[in-house]
């Protein structure tokens, strides 16, 4: 028996179910994007790992540069620029000390600190430190007013001062905002367990001055080493806690 | 108490269209170099990768502590309820958001993106004394316009001393905030200290008076509206009280230091080897800047001048920006002890260097000149449109009870 629908039902019906595919067409993308953004997915950065260096005085040359020059090319940290301007992810440093004259060189870049003093600063959140210890800046809301330079402790920022040109993929640069060593993130990330390249560099020459690895890991050489030897942290007084360490160094 | 009487300036005067025209120059001055800073990026400037903050930081700072100080005179008025200043006090408001405008100008259009003003708007990093203070520049304008609302509108008038006291205590954290940019910076030897707070809030002060008087001396002058010396001589002797309050932190945080052996380096930079900087402290801050307006504010040979009122005031701020330039640039240009008890012989960044040199570049200085611009420019618009200033400050006008 054919049943008439009156108007009223039809037009509910229509309603009904419009309402429903509406809904579900909106909210549904959500729930799925929402899921997929929490979802763990292997190799997600973690706190329980903290990516760290130990570096070897007595093995760092003076004189070698290899680790500065690695990182300017993987970086793309190649424009010609005045010497005041231009970019440092990684300097070398020669030292004497006071009393004794002993000399001595040794690489210096951002720190890596447990509290890093450039995040705590920056009023955008642009300087942040990731669950596994990378300090990093997000060049996307990067206002570029250099507080965070203003406050390192170890002078391990540049500021990008001129427009760059031949970019890395890997390594986003901005003219206007601040920049410094990221460890490279690139590396670890999606380098499949790949060091940073001034760690490759020096080990390749043979000094095998900087060690590099997760200093959570009690498997790990640097773990094992740190326990071993005597390290330094630079400014110590300042309990930043750095990740960055240094063998053979006094202060 | 006699009922004061406000008028708006007349604003057609020559002088006044020759005013907003050199106003509009610098502006447009300040703007180009702005341009220019972001197309060709910060190389064009003096400011490198050791001395990140440079000249426009300057005259932002001294905008921003005088904008904070200038309420001084609203804020007697209405908070210590001495009546006298009522008069003035809704010019002393206008000028705290004015100056306030130009200082934040320069600082937005120096940042390396001045275009991510949105960005610096929403995020916000609560840790950041920075960001609070993005908060507090812009709770303070609100504030100040609504105690310049409350003091014009006779309706509102009960709850005036209220927002008064609420701006009162508001400026004092703004001054303490920008104060704590550098005493929070536990790297910089010359910077890491308490005392830049109460320092900056002391600095704030006098500069605020002093840029207060300097532009009632010109409004004046410039309006034909009589000033007797009843209203001068108070305000004047105020200042030479903050100048020497000034001077009493400035001496606290040095003898501080010197305390300190670990500072001695950073304390022998600024007061003896430091060049540009020790020329400045003791030449621009203390001498120009400290000694001679306190001389002119109180020696008997001077003080009933008024030109040694206005010439008192224009050194409170040589003063107080050289103070500003020792702090700020001196600061940066002695290098950071990285490595103690060590001496650094070669460097690929500059580490061995005993200063970082530092000279502004033109187009700096045009970008901080056009925030005073930004600031007088819009000070001489809103008195052009409002009532703000007094018809007369003549003593035969002011009634017995602003006298006390």
């Amino acid at each position: 028996m054919n049943e008439e629908l009156s108007p009223t039902q039809n037009r509910r019906d229509f309603l009904k179910t419009t309402t429903v595919v509406a809904g579900m067409t909106v909210v549904a993308p959500g729930i799925l994007l929402y899921s997929v953004s929490q979802a763990y997915h292997e190799g997600a950065v973690s706190s329980d790992k903290r990516w760290g260096m130990l570096i070897d005085i007595n093995k760092c040359s003076e004189g070698c540069n290899i680790c500065t020059n690695a990182c300017t090319v993987e970086h793309g940290l190649t424009e010609h620029v005045r010497d005041d301007i231009k970019p440092q992810w990684i300097r070398k440093v020669g030292l004497r000390d006071k009393q004794t004259g002993r000399e001595f060189s040794l690489p210096m870049m951002c720190q890596h600190c447990e509290n890093p003093p450039c995040t705590d600063v920056c009023p955008t959140g642009a300087s942040f430190k990731r669950a596994d210890g990378i300090v990093l800046v997000d060049r996307h809301i990067c206002i570029g007013c250099r507080y965070c330079m203003m406050a390192c402790p170890y002078k391990a920022r540049s500021f990008v001062h001129e427009a760059l040109e031949n970019q890395k993929p890997h390594t986003p640069r901005g003219k206007g905002t601040v920049e410094a060593c990221n460890l490279c993130v690139h590396r670890i990330d999606f380098g499949h367990g790949k060091k940073p390249a001034c760690v490759e560099a020096c080990e390749k020459t043979g000094h095998g001055a900087m060690l590099f690895g997760d200093i959570k890991d009690p498997n790990s050489e640097i773990y094992k080493k740190l326990r071993e030897v005597s390290s330094t942290a630079l400014r110590a007084d300042m309990q930043l806690n750095p990740g960055v360490r240094y063998q053979g160094l006094s202060l | 108490m006699k009922n004061v009487n406000f008028c708006v300036i007349e604003g057609k005067s020559l002088g006044f269209y020759v005013g907003m025209a050199v106003l509009s120059f610098f502006i447009l001055l300040g703007l180009f170099a702005a341009y220019n800073m972001e197309h060709h990026g910060h190389v064009i400037t003096g400011m490198d990768n050791q001395i990140v903050w440079g000249m426009p930081h300057i005259f932002a700072i001294f905008l921003i502590l005088a904008a904070s100080g200038v309420l001084n005179v609203a804020s007697i008025s209405s908070v210590f309820r001495k009546v006298f200043y009522s008069p003035l006090a809704r010019l002393s408001a206008l000028l705290a958001i004015t100056l306030l405008i130009g200082g934040l100008s320069v600082l937005l259009l120096d940042l390396g993106r001045p275009d991510r003003l949105l960005v610096a708007m929403t995020y916000y990093n609560f840790k950041s004394i920075f960001a609070w203070n993005i908060i507090l520049y812009n709770g303070f304008i609100a504030i100040c316009v609504l105690y310049l609302w409350f003091m014009m509108e006779r309706r509102m008038q009960r709850y005036y001393p209220t927002v008064g006291l609420m701006a009162f205590i508001w400026r004092l954290i703004l001054t303490t905030g920008t104060g704590s940019i550098f005493g929070f910076l536990i790297a910089r030897e010359a910077h890491n200290a308490a005392i830049m707070a109460p320092l900056f809030i002391a600095l704030s002060l006098s500069l605020g008076l002093a840029v207060f008087l300097i532009v009632l001396l010109i409004d004046c002058w410039g309006t034909h509206c009589s000033l007797g010396e009843g209203i001068l001589h108070r305000p004047k002797t105020l200042l030479g009280v903050l100048i020497a309050g000034v001077f009493y932190f400035v001496l606290v945080y040095h003898l501080t230091h010197l305390y300190f052996t670990g500072r001695h380096g950073v304390e022998y930079f600024i007061l003896a080897g430091g060049g540009v900087y020790t020329v400045l402290f003791w030449g621009g801050y203390l001498f120009l800047g400290t000694i001679l307006p306190l001389l002119l504010l109180y020696h008997e040979r001077f003080t009933h001048c008024r030109i040694s009122i206005g010439l008192a005031s224009l050194l409170t701020i040589i003063g107080g920006f050289s103070l500003l330039y020792v702090i700020i640039i001196g600061g940066q240009a002695y290098p950071l002890n990285i490595f103690p008890g060590k001496e650094i012989i070669s460097s690929g960044f500059f580490d061995n260097a005993t200063v970082h040199p530092y000279t502004p570049s033109s187009w700096e200085i045009m970008l901080g000149i056009s925030g005073i611009a930004i600031s007088a420019f819009a000070t001489m618009l809103a008195l052009k449109l409002l009532p703000l200033l007094p018809r007369s400050l003549a003593d035969a006008d002011i009634d017995d009870t602003f006298k006390d």
